[in-house]
């Protein structure tokens, strides 16, 4: 029997609220909430159910039925610090319950041993905070099989020589092949490298209320019907409610935790959708609210106390900033591969994940898959070889001859920590609330710079071997535009260089958690969706074990 | 219409038969005639001259374009809904096309009475990506945006879901004419290439270090 499900008074003290409600907010709210502790889980976004999502582009894409809205929430960008930052929409992120996790790719890698202990291994690297994590991939590596198992995930386990190791197999097979999967898989073991099945978190086999994938081709940006990609939404909300001691409360904009006197953190203060101001009170606060919107979260709650913003003596609240680099190749074949029919990626190689920076003149790695993200308006919009005519006979005619013929080559790759890269509070530009809108300070690294156009003539060489009768790449530029959104609130032993602790404390305030993707140290090699949630999971037990034993 | 009606159960086509048919003859009717429902913003002229530009953005060929589609109706409607912001620019827009119309070829009518040619060269003319499209014209526009946006709005109203209830897409005609297969949930083999697939096979290279 389903436990009914709660609702609390913002006056209750209760033990957790949760900032948040997306790939960790979700898990720290299953895993808190199934261990009898009281958590409220304050979203942003509202709460929508698989029946409301849709395959309209306009909808989707140009009006963010999903995600952030730059009218009501505006960013700046600028390079470096010294430049003043210009409005213009530098991120997007999944607002609603779910968050991110709803609309995500769902490419699901775990990190790799080196991920962890890559400085260790390099030496320093000339204008990068470049550090080691304060764990290992061995304590991770619980919770990464917990991950694959509970959210669920299909994949093909020990299929490429350079995976890490695991405990268990994956719970699932992998998705069904696609035709790109198949032209990398034969092109790629032709050049001598090793492909193999992408891991993805979307069912391949029905779960209990949630279907396998149906192959319907609006995957990347889109929210999942059938319920079959495991975002929070349909994996760990569910389960949450069903405690009966999770309330979700959606459209609740938080915009400051207040402390008291002790340097407490006594609750969150939001807004409700009326735009009424309310404090939920509770004895710790947890912010999962994304690489983004926790530092900013943060920088708004400064006080006399705090006068540079919460849990921030180190100053590294919304620095350190990294992207994941990497770059866009497209390749067109002779005949029909209709990749338009099912998820993104079937096949991904991980050959180059490890470099040996002396050979290679950069630090840093990657992996190349195949993919087709790509749905029919935006395909027309952006996919056809530079050079195709915009509209009329010629246009149509590539346009139709493409379409199905079309896949993409896609690098993924290091973001190397630079501190000047960040989030911050514009002085001048605020959102539809009154509030700081967040302020993005970019520039790449010079080594991902060469990393990622490294990585793109290997996509080339790809396509070439595959046989491709056209190819053409996005040219490598520094980036201004962000999806992963990771390192701005970094773990470390040391509270001069890190912001939490290995249990994802604040060092400055104890009762005050952040997990998500600004836990990060590094940036991995891209796909941080799987390791954010492991390090949920790892996160929920160690502050479930300090809860029992009265040390929050 | 009565091919799918074949797969409902016999009380709920009885019941529904009057609606069934009167939809299908609707859906004729639409296909058949110009111009026969009501549009919430344009005029018959206008709506007339907007799909005459449309049907030279996606043209008519060996297969149907945006003319076939429905791209106006989608256009219509979207600037009562999403585009409702581009009512003034497609009024000044619709001007600036009929002013071009009468420098260009002063005995034609209008755009739609134009031959396919005349009507290139006349939006040719709007075309900023285009070298002639950037030479000095006799009459600045009054709306320089016009074509990129009805450009825009065309490959929208051809290529959007059409279940979305936007209008656009009419009976998937611009998914098909690009080779997409209207549909919600599809099987492999998606494609050629992994129509013979032998499934996975782990690399020999590579079976001894595992």
């Amino acid at each position: 029997m389903t436990a009914e499900t709660p609702k609390y008074k913002t006056s209750d003290e209760v033990d957790f609220v949760i900032v948040g409600s997306g790939a960790a907010g979700g898990i720290l709210a299953k895993e808190l909430s199934s261990s009898g502790l009281r958590v409220v889980v304050l979203e942003q976004g509202p709460y929508l159910t698989p029946d409301q999502f849709t395959h309209d582009e306009i909808k989707v894409l140009n009006e963010d039925f999903l995600t952030n809205h730059p009218e009501l929430q505006p960013n700046t960008f600028r390079k470096t610090p010294q430049d003043k930052a210009k409005k213009q929409r530098a991120l997007i992120y999944g607002r609603l319950v779910g968050g991110t996790s709803v609309h995500f790719t769902a490419n699901f890698w775990r990190f790799h041993e080196i991920d962890f202990i890559e400085r260790s291994k390099v030496g320093p690297v000339p204008g990068s905070t470049f550090s080691d994590w304060p764990i290992r991939y061995a304590d991770l590596e619980p919770y990464y099989t917990k991950v694959e198992w509970e959210v669920g995930v299909s994949g093909l386990a020990n299929a490429s020589p350079f995976d890490p190791p695991r405990s268990k197999p994956y719970p699932m097979p992998p998705l069904p092949v696609k035709s790109s999967g198949v032209i990398f898989e034969r092109a790629a073991r032709k050049l001598g490298w090793h492909p193999f099945p992408a891991p993805m978190a979307i069912l391949s086999e029905p779960r209990p209320g949630r279907s396998a994938c149906v192959n319907c081709g609006f995957c990347m940006l889109f929210g999942c019907e059938v319920s079959a990609k495991s975002s929070s939404l349909a994996s760990m909300i569910p389960l949450a409610e069903r405690t009966g001691l999770c309330e979700i409360r959606p459209n609740s904009y938080v915009h400051r935790i207040e402390t008291d006197a002790n340097g407490r953190a006594t609750g969150a203060v939001y807004f409700d959708k009326q735009r009424n101001v309310h404090m939920q009170k509770a004895k710790a606060v947890i912010v999962c609210a994304n690489g983004a919107e926790t530092p900013r979260l943060l920088l708004l709650s400064a006080s006399h106390q705090f006068p540079n913003g919460l849990a921030n003596s180190s100053g590294y609240v919304g620095k350190n900033l990294m992207l994941n680099s990497g770059g866009i190749s497209f390749g067109v074949f002779d005949e029909p591969l209709n990749d338009y029919k099912g998820y993104a990626v079937s096949r991904v190689l991980h050959d180059f994940y490890e470099l040996d920076p002396n050979k290679m003149g950069f630090v840093g790695g990657g992996g190349l898959d195949a993919r087709f993200d790509i749905t029919p308006v935006a395909f027309a919009s952006a996919a056809l070889p530079p050079g195709t005519p915009l509209w009329g006979k010629d246009f149509k005619r590539t346009l139709a001859h493409n379409f199905p013929r079309t896949t993409e080559i896609f690098a993924h790759a290091t973001s190397l920590p630079v501190e000047d890269n960040s989030f911050s509070l514009d002085p001048d530009v605020k959102d539809a609330w009154g509030l700081p809108a967040l302020r993005m300070t970019y520039k790449d690294h010079p080594d991902d710079i060469k990393l990622s156009k490294w990585l793109v003539e290997r996509s080339r060489e790809l396509l070439d071997a595959a046989g491709a009768k056209q190819k053409w790449s996005f040219p490598v530029q520094e980036q201004q535009f962000a999806v992963h959104l990771l390192g701005t609130c970094r773990m470390g032993n040391d509270p001069k260089t890190s912001v939490i602790n290995p249990d994802h404390r604040t060092h400055d305030v104890k009762n005050l958690f952040l997990c998500d993707g600004s836990s990060f140290v590094t940036s991995g090699r891209g796909q941080p969706t799987c390791t954010i949630e492991a390090l949920a999971f790892r996160a929920s037990d160690r502050i479930r074990d300090l809860a029992k034993r009265g040390e929050i | 219409m009565a091919q799918g009606a074949a797969y409902l159960s016999a009380a709920w086509v009885g019941l529904h038969w009057p609606a069934v048919l009167s939809a299908a003859d609707h859906a004729r009717h639409a296909a058949s005639s110009a111009f026969p429902m009501k549009f919430e913003y344009f005029t018959p002229e206008e709506a007339k001259e907007v799909e005459a530009i449309t049907a030279r953005v996606i043209p008519t060929d060996d297969t149907p374009g945006a003319r076939e589609a429905g791209v106006v109706y989608f256009i219509d409607k979207g600037l009562v809904t999403f585009a409702k912001r581009n009512q003034k620019l497609y009024r000044d827009g619709l001007a600036d096309v009929q002013s071009r119309v009468k420098e260009m070829y002063s005995k034609v009518e209008n755009f739609s009475a134009a031959t396919a040619d005349e009507q290139d060269a006349i939006l040719t003319s709007f075309d900023h990506s285009h070298p002639s499209g950037q030479r000095p014209f006799r009459s600045p526009a009054k709306a320089p945006d016009f074509f990129e946006t009805i450009r825009q709005h065309t490959i929208l109203g051809f290529l959007i879901d059409p279940d979305s209830g936007r209008e656009g897409n009419r009976d998937a005609i611009g998914w098909k004419a690009i080779g997409r297969e209207p549909g919600h949930t599809f099987q492999p083999p998606f494609g050629f290439y992994d129509k013979n697939y032998p499934g996975w096979q782990p690399d020999p290279r590579t079976t001894d270090k595992q």
